[in-house]
């Protein structure tokens, strides 16, 4: 055994460990990596330059060079308004719905330790479902309604499975377990509602289902920017507490989290991340599942990767509009159509792959 | 005044009690040791210790406060825990984890200082993990694991530590490298250190302060030489033995009593058994 040096704090002698940092000279530090930071500079770029050409995409074709000189306020009239009217708000919509997707998936998949135990897996887009489908299918509501019913919805169905879930604190299994139970009852509530619409109605609550950001305007934006301005900041702050949950709750007392206190506002942001979103655009298959995963898979870092996460979602939604505008046309095909088959082909590798490993 | 003590707590999950009106006091600086049978209430008395478990009635005493009332940081700044439970993240390294504890000391703008570096440099030094401070902890041997998750304890720099358990589901060399790491620990460094353990001979031949308990009451305590006798063992486990003095160490030695003389104990008719059969 060896027998324990005398403390060497300077730290001048000893060959230094792989954890980096950025110190001033008044004693503050910052913790960094460089490949987490590379990746989210890479997928910034990705996304903006998608962003671009999703601008310039549809009926009327934008070239890239009149798409930026618009946007730095260059442009013609025609382009303005064809760009800042109708093209940029659908664009930011997808950006936030993305971002919102991918942050509360990392955060789901890091309280429960399972990287199943995603929104969409675990009945909050089912639920966001249910209020949407109530107002369209009932009420023949207007799309703000509709907005509000799905937020509620949401909300109602995260109250809803935190309880169900709840026996001295919330664990990882039973909370995924609780979830994909009332995943099932939502889908089977959403099947009734559906065969009782009209016609009419139920074209309206197909699409919604979908997920699409189809004819999505400034005043989606709106709210959905407002709950992301709060809601990004509280979460980031939250990043250390949660690696630290990671470990088990007893690690995490013994370090001194608050442990039932940090995963409460954790799960509440999630939920109200994932509710927001899902009023802003329906309930965009798998965007939660695969990009925490795809992040981590960049990054090769342990942790939740929440800010990777949130810009892989961003990207991913953008990227999958992008495709879905160029191969199938100007809003014929939905981009929850195109996220549902990549998710879905994931989920099967992940699956695979897990169990290959054997830990399925 | 010792620093940590449970004052006529009573603990329990839910509706089961599991000890009523225990007290106990860690004598500073010792190495001490719990022992008993199962569900005796050790691992629950831990736990307690470590406030991860709140007395019903009672409380747990950490310098004088009650330790559920302190702020969380604080306590984990003075009282550190190695759980039996703990998960290591996928593709993390053992320096990343073993930095994990100084999580007690830092701050949103005071994430890593030079001293956060120097002292997870000792700790993986001290427990003989450093050469592998880039390896993935998903990689290493059980053995090699509980010693990087024993420095992560240790970058906690508290003067008190809790270890519940530490040499379960470890191999034999590693128990006793696990046991040999903690009285380095005790001797060298000077911490104060309570242990779980399940194993009798090492609690007599480790600890300097025995706790014995059984049906969430404590049987006996003091220095192991003292209080290890027959008549304990067969009150605490129920089960008759001889203690010898161990011949490395002279710490007193449990060696159970043979199939044959047990049976003769318990037997009426011993006699008459064996000429049946």
């Amino acid at each position: 055994m060896k027998a324990p040096s005398k403390t060497s704090v300077s730290g001048t002698s000893v060959p230094k460990t792989s954890v980096r940092a950025v110190r001033t000279a008044g004693g503050l530090s910052v913790r960094f990596e460089l490949r987490p930071l590379l990746t989210v500079g890479a997928l910034l770029v990705v996304a903006f330059a998608a962003s671009v050409l999703l601008i310039g995409t549809g009926d009327f074709q934008i070239p890239v060079p009149d798409v930026l000189n618009t946007l730095m306020g260059n442009g013609s009239v025609a382009h303005e308004f064809i760009i800042n009217d109708l093209r940029l708000p659908r664009v930011v919509v997808g950006l936030l719905v993305g971002a919102a997707l991918g942050l509360s998936g990392a955060l789901f998949q890091s309280v429960t330790r399972n990287p199943l135990g995603s929104p969409d897996i675990i009945g909050f887009g089912q639920g966001s479902t249910v209020g949407a489908l109530i107002v369209i299918v009932l009420f023949q509501g207007s799309a703000e309604a509709v907005a509000l019913g799905s937020l509620a919805g949401g909300l109602v169905t995260g109250a809803l499975i935190y309880l169900l879930a709840w026996k001295r604190g919330i664990h990882g299994y039973r909370l995924v377990l609780v979830g994909i139970g009332a995943a099932a009852v939502l889908t089977a509530m959403n099947g009734y509602l559906l065969t009782k619409a009209q016609i009419v109605d139920a074209a309206r609550a197909v699409v919604w289902i979908t997920g699409s950001l189809n004819g999505r305007g400034w005043e989606q934006v709106g709210p959905l920017f407002w709950f992301c301005l709060i809601l990004m900041p509280l979460v980031l702050l939250y990043a250390r507490p949660l690696r630290m949950l990671e470990m088990g709750d007893d690690v995490a007392y013994a370090l001194g989290v608050r442990v039932e206190r940090t995963r409460l506002v954790l799960m509440t942001a999630a939920v109200l991340l994932t509710a927001a979103a899902t009023a802003a655009a329906g309930p965009v298959a798998f965007v939660s599942l695969t990009a925490p995963q795809l992040a981590r898979r960049l990054t090769r870092s342990p942790g939740p990767n929440l800010l990777a996460s949130m810009v892989m979602g961003a990207t991913l939604l953008i990227a999958a509009d992008l495709g879905a505008q160029r191969v199938f046309g100007a809003d014929q095909l939905p981009v929850g159509v195109v996220t549902g088959v990549l998710g879905g082909g994931y989920l099967l590798w992940l699956l695979a792959s897990e169990r290959k490993a054997g830990r399925i | 005044m010792n620093r940590l003590s449970a004052d006529n707590v009573t603990l329990g999950y839910d509706q089961r009690v599991i000890a009523e009106q225990l007290s106990v006091e860690i004598p500073d600086h010792s190495f001490t040791v719990i022992v008993g049978p199962n569900a005796c209430g050790k691992s629950t008395l831990l736990r307690a210790l470590s406030r991860m478990l709140k007395p019903s009635e009672g409380r747990v005493l950490l310098d004088g406060q009650t330790i559920h009332s302190m702020p969380a940081k604080k306590v984990a700044r003075t009282l550190g825990l190695l759980p039996q439970s703990s998960i290591a993240p996928d593709g993390i390294t053992v320096a990343d984890l073993v930095g994990r504890g100084r999580y007690p000391h830092q701050g949103l703008l005071r994430q890593w200082s030079s001293e956060d570096e120097g002292v997870v440099q000792e700790s993986m030094a001290s427990t003989g993990v450093a050469e592998l401070a880039d390896r993935y902890v998903d990689e290493l041997s059980g053995g090699q694991r509980q010693r990087v998750w024993i420095a992560m304890a240790l970058a906690q720099q508290t003067p008190l530590l809790l270890l519940d358990e530490p040499t379960t589901f470890l191999d034999i060399q590693h128990q006793i490298d696990v046991l040999d790491l903690c009285a380095d620990l005790h001797e060298e460094q000077g911490r104060t250190l309570v242990a779980v353990l399940h194993d009798l001979n090492h609690a007599a031949r480790y600890a300097t302060h025995l706790i014995a308990m059984r049906d969430g009451r404590v049987v006996a305590e003091g220095a192991p030489a003292e209080i290890v006798t027959a008549d304990l063992v067969e009150e605490v486990f129920g089960l008759p033995c001889q203690i010898i003095d161990d011949p490395e160490t002279g710490t007193p030695l449990v060696v159970p009593a043979a199939r044959k003389g047990r049976v003769r104990k318990t037997d009426t008719v011993p006699e008459v058994a064996d000429s049946v059969r």
